[in-house]
């Protein structure tokens, strides 16, 4: 009895919290769904950023409310037909995690639009949108190349899905295109949103010799961590300077907002469409933190970098790339299309891990 | 030298977990079943928090982290002792509010940079090589949990006050007959429990990670709970259990950094498995566990009079 009584209460331990503005009759109702707390000062911020500026933009004509703190697996189903049945014309799940059940919940309303992040699922009233986050790992990679003494960086990475795997992969590119005996430790701490096993992860990689950190996932707890060692660091999702303003290097910043205006514009105008989109540095869906705590040489490499891939000059997948095992992926000069950056089930060269399968 | 790295990383996530379930081990060897540690734990993250931020002491931080969760487990006394509300639905209920009241009163904290509780050495003994940086040049918290398990140990075992609390927990009409104040020793029991899980609270965000994050116990109210069964209601299994767990996590994070090639999803599970499977192999005579298991554990009591 007693068992059952833990195990019940661990599944009931789900909990979310709902928060809506006041409802009008002729206001679009837009919804959100995120996998953390809309302050993790990481990725759901940055989300939640989002939704502020599309009320911001579009005011009166919507009414936005979301669902924090949804784990990823059924309960996510549960909470995204909730939104689907309050009379929400337009549903943003926002993590990756979320695409089945956005899928299965899509099939069910036909009426209501959806759009999933950083998936791959589409359907007539599904539509996908990512960020080219690689694009920034790329840049990261080099400036550690360049500020790493050890010429060892350390990962913690959140779930092994194509669009991790994509971002180490971008980041060692980067590092050996300054580098080429560059290495990556990497860590997966299996969550996306847990200050104190990031933290953990964070310390292991620092006893084990890093001396760059770099993260995927939502937190500053690594970065808190960098800065109590006296290493340099990198920020993901949202500006993490606060936690780090002598470690952090830039921060990976994604910027939705522009984003969710345009769509929810095109709910309001009867011309939205299921699509995928997938954007990036030079459609200012993806921005670069200012570069700091590095010296000016690096700097301008980074900025290079920076206006080399906004301008389509530099592709950070162009080969010669070989994957871990040795084998040729890229020949010389070929750029990888989007399929198989959407689908990356392996490490590149160089990675100091072996891929969870 | 990485051993020691290592170790100091362990005994950082196990602190709390042993200091959450040895406040929930008194609470239930009491007999009363508090599902709410996770939320109790977190209310006194986000109040050890907003203590240090405000007096700038952090010694203040960890008082209001303590005070805060044994108010907050008051509410869970009132309710189900009080009211005879049941203590199932209670407890979870009590979670829930935790988590958001949390969040709530912390959303002007978050991003604020922590201020960390200052560590502490002891003379003499901190330099012992090897074990002095590890067991006395630490924090308060940590001497803290030491002295809560073998003080726990010493009270429900050897003191006059913990035989009538097990009596309590084991037969609440017998102990009533007996002239014991089972309600009065219960709501004392669940305050216990609630400024420990305060306590852990603190020390996530004052030590392990010093930031105010929603959410921020993660789980780790669960993993306590988990713990007082296994370590079938004994207090040195509880500090054994959270070291093991505190281990294998660590350990699996260096294994992985290390590049060991074993798949990530087995040696994230693998803290689970292992301090259960430990804890059961410890716990497995059956007869010295019935005898450690409060029988009138979650039962409600009412004086018949």
């Amino acid at each position: 009895m007693k068992k059952l009584l833990i195990s019940f209460a661990a599944s009931a331990a789900v909990l979310f919290s709902m928060t809506a503005a006041a409802s009008a009759a002729d206001k679009h109702k837009i919804c959100f769904i995120y996998v953390g707390s809309k302050t993790d000062g990481g990725w759901t911020q940055a989300h939640d950023l989002g939704r502020q500026q599309l009320e911001k933009a579009l005011g009166d004509k919507v009414e936005t409310s979301y669902l924090e703190n949804i784990p990823e697996g059924p309960d996510a189903e549960r909470a995204i037909e909730r939104m689907a049945r309050s009379g929400c014309e337009l549903v943003f799940t926002t993590s990756f995690g979320f695409m089945d059940a956005t899928v299965k919940v899509a099939s069910k309303f036909p009426k209501v639009k959806f759009e999933h992040a950083t998936g791959y699922k589409t359907a007539p009233n599904l539509a996908t949108y990512n960020s080219r986050f690689y694009e920034g790992r790329y840049i990261q990679g080099q400036i550690a190349a360049k500020m790493s003494t050890k010429g060892v960086a350390g990962y913690i990475a959140s779930f092994p899905i194509p669009e991790v795997v994509m971002g180490i992969n971008s980041f060692i590119l980067g590092a050996q295109s300054v580098n080429p005996d560059f290495k990556l430790k990497v860590v997966w701490a299996n969550t996306w949103f847990d200050p104190g096993k990031e933290a953990d992860a964070a310390k292991a990689l620092i006893d084990q010799g890093v001396d760059i950190l770099t993260q995927h996932t939502d937190t500053t707890a690594p970065m808190q961590v960098a800065a109590e060692r006296g290493i340099k660091a990198f920020g993901q999702a949202s500006d993490m300077i606060a936690a780090g303003p002598k470690t952090q290097l830039t921060a990976i910043v994604d910027t939705w907002g522009a984003y969710y205006i345009k769509r929810v514009n095109a709910l309001i105008d009867g011309t939205w469409k299921s699509e995928g989109m997938w954007d990036g540095l030079k459609d200012g869906i993806l921005t670069m933190a200012p570069y700091t705590n590095m010296p000016d040489d690096v700097k301008a490499m980074a900025e290079a970098t920076e206006a080399k891939i906004k301008s389509g000059e530099l592709h950070p997948f162009t080969g010669p790339v070989k994957k871990q095992d040795g084998t040729e992926w890229l020949k010389a000069g070929e750029k990888s299309e989007d399929g198989p950056l959407l689908g990356m089930n392996f490490y590149v060269a160089g990675v100091d891990d072996k891929l969870p399968q | 030298m990485i051993i020691e790295a290592i170790l100091l990383t362990i005994i950082t996530a196990a602190t709390p977990l042993v200091i959450s379930a040895l406040g929930e081990l008194v609470t239930e060897r009491a007999g009363v079943l508090n599902l709410g540690v996770e939320g109790m734990m977190v209310m006194g993250a986000v109040s050890a928090f907003a203590a240090t931020a405000i007096t700038g002491s952090p010694y203040v931080g960890v008082v209001a982290g303590i005070v805060v969760g044994a108010l907050f487990s008051l509410l869970f006394g009132f309710l189900t002792l009080t009211l005879v509300a049941n203590q199932v639905a209670t407890g979870l209920a009590l979670t829930i509010l935790g988590l958001g009241v949390s969040g709530m009163l912390g959303e002007s904290f978050v991003g604020q940079p922590g201020i960390k509780l200052p560590q502490i050495n002891i003379p003499l003994l901190a330099d012992i090589p090897f074990l002095g940086p590890l067991l006395f040049k630490q924090d308060l918290i940590f001497y803290l949990s030491i002295a809560l398990v073998i003080g726990v140990n010493w009270f429900l075992f050897k003191s006059r006050a913990g035989l009538k609390l097990r009596a309590v927990g084991d037969s609440h009409a017998s102990a009533h007959a007996l002239g014991i104040g089972v309600i009065r020793l219960r709501y004392l029991a669940v305050m216990f429990g609630g400024a420990c899980a305060g306590l852990a609270g603190a020390q996530l965000s004052l030590i392990y990670t010093p930031q105010w994050t929603e959410n921020m116990t993660a789980g780790r109210g669960w993993i306590a709970l988990a713990l007082v069964v296994f370590a079938s209601w004994r207090p040195w299994r509880v500090l054994a259990g959270g070291y093991l767990f505190g281990a294998v996590t660590i350990g699996q994070l260096h294994a992985q950094a290390l590049g060991v090639g074993i798949p990530s999803q087995f040696l994230s599970a693998l803290p689970y498995a292992a301090t259960v499977v430990v804890l059961v192999l410890i716990s497995h005579n059956r007869r010295m566990t019935l005898i450690n298991t409060p029988a009138s554990l979650g039962k409600a009591f009412v004086p018949d009079r």
